[in-house]
């Protein structure tokens, strides 16, 4: 990697990323090179616009909800650091549980992934996925075929089997209950984040 | 069909013949064929009367006017030996797609047993009509015609839909199971049957080692047509899907290889040292100088399709005649022909893609699909039309202990090889994986054609070889190819979760691999190879520049605007379709009901709606079928997809350009043209979409490049169809204003070229009204619109009104 010291000594606080995220210094790099692909303009921030280019993206139901995910609290630009401590997130959890149990939770953990999901379906942030929400989701993932009411009775069910405190609502726990028999650490980490 | 039978390959040095003397070289070959007894076709159906044998000068006269003792002019006669050669082909061609038509009107039947073993089975009953017809074996295929006719189109085939980076990501698993793979199976298998031939009860002491070193060679090439059909089902690995696909492919230039280096060791009379050095630096160079050959094959043909954007129609015709020169040129220098093919097909293909017309990409793909259909038709059919016949010679032992042999190496070969290699691996390849490499190793048409290609000077006992060969075959295409999809169903079922998953669990699962996807399309792709990033840049920089016409950009989303007629896009919005998504909103507001509980027979149609309609997640790797053209991107879900979200991408497109109108001329490259040449057309509006990509999709930039401001025209019947401009689709015939080159922004006053880098669409002289009206004429008539163009402007990209209430696919313009 030829430009690869060219490019540590760009990156801010490099001790301070990879204390906070974990990744390797080559992982940084290569992020940071993708930053700057992605920051047409060079302004060093990127903008909703820069993540809309990405083609596969565009072609993912989600697409818009993982954008805004990168976009917390209204803000319009996304610096370095907020990125990479988003990407972060999907590092793939270390298999040495030996965690000290007072350290703080890694960044990657599987409750913050969860949380990370979570956001991605509650979108006005009062920490439950409320039946409207619920419905938005199903209506991007699932085909245009289908009706309104075979909507409503998909999310019905979701709610019933998740909904634990039957306040028609999935809080995180009972979200994180429905899925403790998923291999999240697989699903939610990226491979080549080794 | 009479064919030549054993024929060598010296014969080929003076071929250099396209694609088009393909039959008239075979007219040649046939006619060496033993001219007797071609009278009868069964095939046709039709008995020959008279016994009138000769084959140019008879004409056989079946008049039905009065009298034939004369010359009279005949009214009505019968010339078969005329057409007989091209007859038959066509009919041999023919019989095969009716039997393919049949097996998939049973559409059960398609999936129980894979379409070779339906082959050989027609093959089979028609030589068993042939000969018990004629008495005789049936004719056999020539080597000639499967190494120079047969086996390029399914080799370019393979090549061409070749997904490359996963491909060079795991060029290294795949050499070594490529390479080092096929070398312990060849003297695995050949040890072990020369000790078997040492038992004298056998009767095979007068094999020997090298005889058995070289049956051993050729029975090795694997071919795993079958097991990729079956990957369409099954959830596989893309990992694993790449891995057998690239070895199948280098498997087959290593057996062909290797088999003529032991052919001649064979040969020779004592075998010194040298010669094995030799041997081996013959492999090599055998293997480079294919890749060598098919890289600068690939590259011409890449170059000459930079300029051929006025003569599209022949465009396909340029790949396949380079291919195939490619393919026969390496052969002509004794290198591997197939080594060359694919890498001819691979270096060519990104280049190509850019420079040639969707029209000619599209036609490409068909063409190659049906040539490597039709070829492996015709070879598994010959393969059942060769094996009725009273030359085989069976030796119990030999044969079953070959067969076993096989089955023996190969496994232990995957496990021991995949033992190694995963400890250089970061996704490592499991058990399941192991299995299905091991068990998908068939059988197939390399082997069959070698072996007949097998000298029977020193090979006293070949028609030995060709039976044992022929049961391994037909034993790894039936069994094997048969019970790989239930075995596979059995080893996914073991492995998962016996209870069924909850519709929450379904719907959770499905949010987290678009997340996911999402996630790594954010992060883009990358490998850890310096190589690689080499590659790129060496790419990037030299080679497209020289390769690529106009370095046009695609960006994703117009590469899947291309395949979308927009027409149908617009109706699907029009249709009320997209009012669904719109009306969402319309749900949040009523108010929050009740969760009612839902019945047990409710669930299972949630189930099924769930199964059907979930949109599918992105495949990185397209998936390989001989039998149709890959679907890469699953077309409807992205054109779904994409019209939705239309409506925030519209936004993103109308930031973009007040951006970049705001920071006007700036050295940003992508900078706008002058707001001041606007004012002077303001009738027209011109959209056009020219966009940055890196490569294979990675980095989008849309730059939408706005011409001129218009007011918004509120009344509806002005609603004019949007279009926009395909790269390389605008045909160049109804071209009224076309400038005679096909630079220069003159005339069109539409400003200085402040950037000949920039609009590289625009540097085509296009038409104006003509095409695009035909194009969408009964659209916009039903539209009540107008497309809006001025003679003048060349660039032809069409102008645009909207209507704020109708969606349409995303030309806008700036308000």
């Amino acid at each position: 990697m030829g430009s690869y010291s060219s490019h540590l000594s760009k990156i801010e606080d490099l001790q301070g990323i990879i204390q906070e995220t974990g990744f390797t210094k080559a992982h940084i790099c290569r992020l940071y090179d993708r930053f700057e692909e992605l920051d047409k303009n060079n302004k060093g921030t990127l903008s909703r616009e820069d993540f809309q280019r990405i083609g596969e993206l565009a072609v993912n139901p989600l697409g818009d909800r993982i954008i805004n995910a990168f976009f917390p609290n209204e803000k319009q630009t996304l610096d370095f650091r907020s990125f990479i401590r988003i990407l972060a997130c999907f590092r793939p959890t270390a298999k040495d549980k030996t965690a000290d149990p007072n350290a703080p939770e890694p960044i990657n953990s599987r409750t913050n992934k969860l949380r990370f999901a979570f956001q991605l379906y509650d979108l006005d942030g009062d920490g439950k996925i409320s039946r409207e929400e619920l419905i938005q989701v199903l209506r991007m993932m699932l085909e245009a075929q289908v009706t309104d009411d075979q909507l409503e009775s998909i999310t019905d069910r979701t709610i019933q089997e998740a909904d634990l405190d039957g306040d028609g609502a999935i809080s995180f726990e009972e979200f994180r209950k429905s899925l403790e028999n998923i291999n999240l650490e697989h699903k939610m980490s990226i491979r080549f984040l080794q | 069909m009479a064919l030549a039978g054993g024929g060598s390959r010296d014969t080929r040095g003076l071929c250099r013949l396209s694609l088009p003397g393909y039959f008239i070289l075979l007219v040649t070959l046939l006619n060496n064929a033993e001219a007797t007894s071609r009278n009868e076709s069964i095939l046709h159906g039709q008995e020959v009367e008279g016994g009138n044998r000769h084959p140019d000068s008879s004409k056989i006269h079946l008049s039905r006017s009065l009298t034939n003792q004369e010359e009279r002019l005949s009214v009505f006669s019968l010339d078969y030996y005329h057409v007989q050669i091209p007859f038959e082909i066509t009919l041999w061609i023919l019989l095969a797609s009716l039997a393919k038509i049949g097996f998939h009107l049973y559409h059960k039947l398609a999936t129980i047993v894979p379409e070779s073993c339906l082959l050989i089975i027609i093959g089979l009953l028609l030589g068993g009509i042939i000969f018990g017809a004629k008495e005789r074996s049936p004719p056999v295929m020539s080597t000639d015609v499967f190494f120079l006719y047969l086996l390029p189109p399914i080799v370019l085939d393979a090549g061409y839909f070749m997904p490359s980076r996963p491909f060079f990501d795991n060029i290294g698993t795949i050499l070594w199971y490529a390479v080092v793979g096929t070398l312990w199976n060849i003297i695995g298998i050949a040890v072990s049957l020369y000790g078997i031939c040492q038992v004298q009860a056998f009767n095979l002491s007068d094999i020997t080692l090298f005889q058995t070193l070289l049956f051993g060679s050729l029975i090795s090439a694997v071919d795993p047509v079958a097991v990729l059909a079956v990957f369409e089902e099954i959830h596989v690995n893309e990992q694993l899907h790449i891995l057998v696909f690239g070895e199948s492919l280098l498997n087959d230039a290593v057996t062909v290889a290797l088999y003529h280096i032991f052919k001649s060791f064979c040969q020779m009379r004592d075998i010194l040292t040298v010669d094995i050095f030799a041997g081996i630096a013959q492999f090599f160079v055998v293997g480079i100088g294919g890749i060598i050959v098919g890289i600068i094959y690939g590259f011409v043909a890449a170059f000459t399709t930079r300029f051929t954007q006025n003569v599209r129609i022949i465009e396909p015709l340029f790949v396949f005649l380079y291919s195939y020169l490619c393919y026969l040129t390496a052969e002509m220098f004794r290198l591997s022909g197939i080594m060359a093919l694919i890498a001819c097909s691979m270096s060519m293909k990104y280049y190509v893609e850019e420079n040639i017309s969707m029209k000619s990409s599209t036609t490409i793909k068909y063409f190659m699909k049906m040539w490597s259909s039709v070829s492996e038709t015709l070879i598994f059919i010959f393969l059942g039309v060769s094996t009725i016949t009273n030359t085989h010679e069976w030796n119990w032992a030999f044969v079953c202990f070959t067969l076993l042999f096989c089955l023996i190496w190969r496994a232990l070969g995957v496990i021991v090889l995949t033992q190694i290699i995963n400890r250089f691996r970061k996704l490592i390849i499991t058990r399941k994986d192991q299995f299905i490499i091991a068990y998908g190793g068939l059988r197939g048409a390399i082997c069959f054609s070698l072996v007949f290609l097998l000298p029977s000077h020193i090979f006293p006992r070949k028609h030995l070889f060709i039976t044992s060969t022929i049961v391994v075959i037909f034993f790894t295409v039936f069994i094997q190819g048969m019970t790989i999809r239930p075995l596979v169903n059995f080893l996914d079922v073991k492995k998962t979760n016996k209870k069924q998953p909850t519709v929450s669990e379904e719907i959770h699962i499905r949010f987290f691999d678009h997340l996911l996807a999402g996630v790594e399309d954010i992060c883009g792709q990358w490998s850890h190879y310096y190589w690689r990033d080499k590659a790129k840049k060496f790419n990037r920089n030299y080679l497209s520049k020289l390769l690529i016409r106009d370095k046009e950009p695609k960006s994703g989303i117009v590469a899947l605007y291309k395949k979308l007629e927009l027409k149908q896009a617009i109706e699907l919005a029009e249709s009320g379709q997209l009012s669904k998504v719109s009306s969402s909103a319309s749900l949040l507001n009523k108010k929050p009901q009740k969760i009612n509980n839902v019945s047990p027979d409710e669930l299972k149609k949630i189930k099924d709606i769930l199964a059907k309609n979930l949109y599918q997640i992105r495949q990185r790797t397209p998936s390989y079928n001989r039998h149709s053209l890959p679907r890469d991107t699953n077309e409807n879900q992205v054109k779904e997809i994409l019209i939705r979200r239309h409506g925030s991408l519209r936004e993103s497109m109308r930031k973009t350009t007040r951006a970049k109108q705001s920071d006007a001329v700036k050295n940003s490259p992508f900078s706008q043209p002058q707001n001041a040449r606007t004012t002077t057309r303001p009738r027209k509006k011109n959209v056009a979409f020219t966009v940055g990509e890196d490569s294979n999709l990675e980095t989008d930039s849309l730059q939408l490049d706005n011409l001129s401001q218009s007011k918004l025209r509120p009344s509806p019947r002005h609603q004019e169809a949007c279009g926009m401009e395909w790269k390389n689709e605008v045909h160049r015939e109804n071209d009224r204003s076309q400038k005679p080159n096909s630079f220069g922004y003159d005339g069109g006053g539409v400003g200085s070229g402040n950037d000949s880098r920039r609009r590289p669409a625009l540097k085509k002289p296009r038409t104006t009204s003509d095409n695009l009206e035909h194009h969408y004429n009964e659209h916009r008539r039903s539209r009540q619109g107008f497309v809006e163009f001025s003679p003048d402007n060349w660039r032809a990209e069409s102008a645009c009104e909207e209507d704020p209430e109708v969606n349409d696919p995303l030309i806008r313009k700036p308000k």
